[in-house]
């Protein structure tokens, strides 16, 4: 479903280079999971994936399905089915939540030849949708994230995901700033998601997320390169030994 | 000298180019408004409060033409509005395109009648508006009007009246002066919107009895070339309530003036604007805001969108005079620079004799937020939808002044598609 091959890049503004040659492939149906210390290109690679300025690739390519990624613009790439949750959902202070999502639900389906979806069907899904997360009408009506704790931003997150039903999901530290409730929480709407026809790129620094994501494959990143791939047994060790023991093992 | 004599000058070329009316219930006001001018002179370019704008198209003898814009087929605005429609064209009232004025349960009468209840309120407001700060376009006004509406409305107004202002010819020079008083627990709504002129010059007198709540809401029209130069004077009394807001979308030299007196305690007054340019735009706010009674509320909010060179200018004052204490005063301007060939000039001012109030302003000028823009777009929303939700967001502020709901929509709609013409 996702593939990433020998993926280069490298920061627009000056010559820092961040990834240097990551390959990768999600299955659909599969959930894989990057972990890696800071500073290791995980975020980055789900910026250059979704399409953010300020990167530049050298090198490489990445196809969801087969349609090259890299050439197309953010709105292009969310169409083609690619979803990030971010690790710091954006404030748009003046924009309805449920304005927000409205757009964007019928802005793709726009794009991919469906029809918009009418305010009363809108209206019944959403709600349905934001019931599971505890997401409250009162959330709905406030501008895009403003206000919002680090919970709420999280779950609206995934109530995003949930209503664009993407075909590959990437998870940029949805974990962080979670308490362990919440983390609950959010998992269970990413477990609800989860499907045969769907992929997850689960990104985080810690083993705690993948208890309630359990992950098929997991792969350790460092300086801009997957260095390690295994089961879920591998974020166990990561636990155990942190990160230092399996960087000296594989350097 | 040489300077003031120019003014002089250009007071008298003006002059000596328009049919003064003569005669009737409002020659009193007129004779005393034609005195104020010719002291005062026509305003030039090195006048303080002239500083951002140069007045010198304003104060011609004859206008430069206005290309008529085409609007297509965008439905007329306040369409869907119950309302009563008073059409002028180029200035001068077209009784047959107009609606029966009786069924907006005021009083009215065109400025032409010979009336009463008028006679103490013409030219009253505009003249105390003249100090500190001299006015000599509104003095020109009052003394030239030979067009305008007076309506007196003594309880609740059963439908808003709109003042539909067409332009039909490309040279036309309009001035229209308006007078409304509200009685004391009146209330009732103004909607204006359309060009009217090549080049149109309007009053707005508004007295705000104790206890009356008056709203307007204006939609400046969008020919590309047309000037305009607007003053609104308003005076509230107690508990009372007065809500401006104005959309201006295109127009080569706009000066809208909002002089509001707050002489009854615990009135409140809101004055806001929203402007979107691309081009040749200039558009001038310039707000001065009395406080001259105890607990009285005012706030000015005032958002403008440039691109392409486009030009916006505020200047915004809060008097809060010796006594008037617990006043709340808010003032806020702020533009969207959508490129960097377009510029916002601010003149925030804030003067305060009493020493128990409560003041705040701000300004401030920015590009569109690059990072919530891509946030927009990582979902799936297409460039310009995003650029032109953002936009919104932007304008929602001042936008929120509007009370009525169904109006509100109207003007978010007539920006939506001001925003679909204007895309690239």
């Amino acid at each position: 479903m996702l593939e990433i091959k020998n993926l280069h890049v490298k920061l627009e503004e000056d010559d820092k280079v961040i990834l240097k040659g990551v390959n990768l492939t999600v299955e659909a149906g599969k959930v894989h999971a990057i972990m890696g210390p800071n500073g290791s290109g995980k975020s980055t690679l789900s910026y250059v994936l979704s399409g953010r300025d300020g990167y530049e690739v050298t090198d490489g390519s990445a196809s969801l399905d087969g349609a090259e990624l890299l050439e197309m613009e953010p709105e292009e790439r969310a169409a083609a089915g690619l979803f990030l949750a971010f690790q710091y959902p954006v404030e748009i202070p003046g924009v309805g939540n449920m304005t927000f999502l409205r757009t964007a639900v019928n802005a793709q389906r726009k794009s991919r030849g469906e029809e918009e979806m009418s305010a009363g069907e809108f209206l019944k899904v959403v709600r349905e949708k934001a019931k599971s997360l505890k997401i409250d009408a009162e959330m709905m009506k406030r501008p895009v994230n403003v206000g919002f704790s680090g919970g709420e931003k999280k779950r609206n997150e995934i109530l995003q995901m949930a209503m664009l039903e993407p075909k590959m999901c990437i998870l940029d530290e949805t974990d962080s700033g979670l308490d362990v409730d919440a983390m609950k929480l959010v998992a269970e709407g990413v477990n609800a998601l989860r499907s045969e026809g769907r992929g997850f790129l689960v990104i985080t620094h810690y083993q705690r997320l993948l208890d309630h994501i359990k992950p098929d494959v997991v792969h350790i990143m460092a300086d801009g390169r997957i260095v390690k791939t295994g089961g879920p047994e591998l974020a166990l060790e990561v636990e155990n030994n942190g990160y230092a023991g399996i960087l000296s093992e594989v350097l | 000298m040489a300077l003031a004599q120019a003014k002089l000058d250009a007071a008298e070329a003006r002059l000596a180019g328009l049919d003064l009316p003569k005669g009737g219930w409002s020659a009193a006001a007129r004779a005393d408004a034609l005195a104020r001018l010719r002291a005062m002179g026509l305003p030039g370019k090195r006048d303080e409060y002239w500083r951002y704008t140069d007045p010198s198209t304003l104060t011609t003898a004859s206008p430069a033409g206005a290309a008529l814009f085409d609007a297509g087929d965008e439905a007329p605005l306040f369409d869907g509005i119950d309302r009563v429609k008073l059409v002028f064209v180029d200035g001068v009232f077209d009784a047959a395109q107009s609606d029966d004025p009786a069924a907006a349960g005021v009083e009215f009468l065109s400025l032409a009648k010979d009336i009463h209840w008028a006679k103490g309120l013409y030219g009253v407001l505009e003249a105390r508006g003249q100090t500190p700060v001299e006015r000599p376009l509104a003095a020109l006004n009052t003394a030239a009007a030979s067009e305008g509406v007076l309506i007196h409305v003594t309880g609740s107004a059963a439908k808003p009246v709109n003042l539909i202002y067409l332009h039909q010819n490309e040279t036309s020079d309009a001035i229209l002066h308006h007078v409304i008083k509200l009685d004391a627990g009146a209330e009732f709504t103004l909607l204006e919107n359309g060009p009217a002129a090549a080049r149109f010059n309007k009053v707005l007198e508004v007295e705000v009895g104790d206890g009356a709540r008056f709203h307007h809401i204006r939609a400046q029209g969008r020919d590309h070339e047309r000037r305009a130069v607007t003053h609104i004077f308003a005076r509230l009394g107690a508990e009372s309530l007065f809500k401006s807001f104005t959309l201006t979308a295109n127009g080569v030299l706009t000066r809208n003036e909002a002089i509001i007196e707050l002489t009854g305690d615990d009135a409140k007054a809101h004055v806001a604007g929203a402007a979107v340019g691309d081009g040749d735009f200039h558009h001038d706010d310039t707000v001065f805001v009395t406080h001259a009674a105890l607990r009285c509320e005012s706030r000015q909010v005032f958002k403008k969108v440039l691109k392409n060179g486009a030009v916006g200018v505020f200047q915004g004052k809060i008097l809060v005079k010796q006594g008037a204490q617990k006043t709340d005063g808010y003032q806020i301007s702020q533009s969207l620079l959508l490129d960097e060939a377009s510029q916002f000039l601010a003149k925030p001012e804030l003067e305060i004799y009493a020493d128990d109030v409560k003041c705040s302003h701000g300004s401030t000028s920015g590009a569109i937020d690059e990072t919530a823009l891509y946030y927009l777009r990582s979902r799936g929303v297409p460039l310009r939808q995003a650029q032109s939700l953002l936009v919104l967001a932007f304008l929602a502020e001042a936008i929120a002044e509007i009370e009525d709901e169904a109006i509100a929509e109207d003007i978010r709609q007539r920006l939506e598609n001001w925003l679909a013409r204007h895309e690239s």
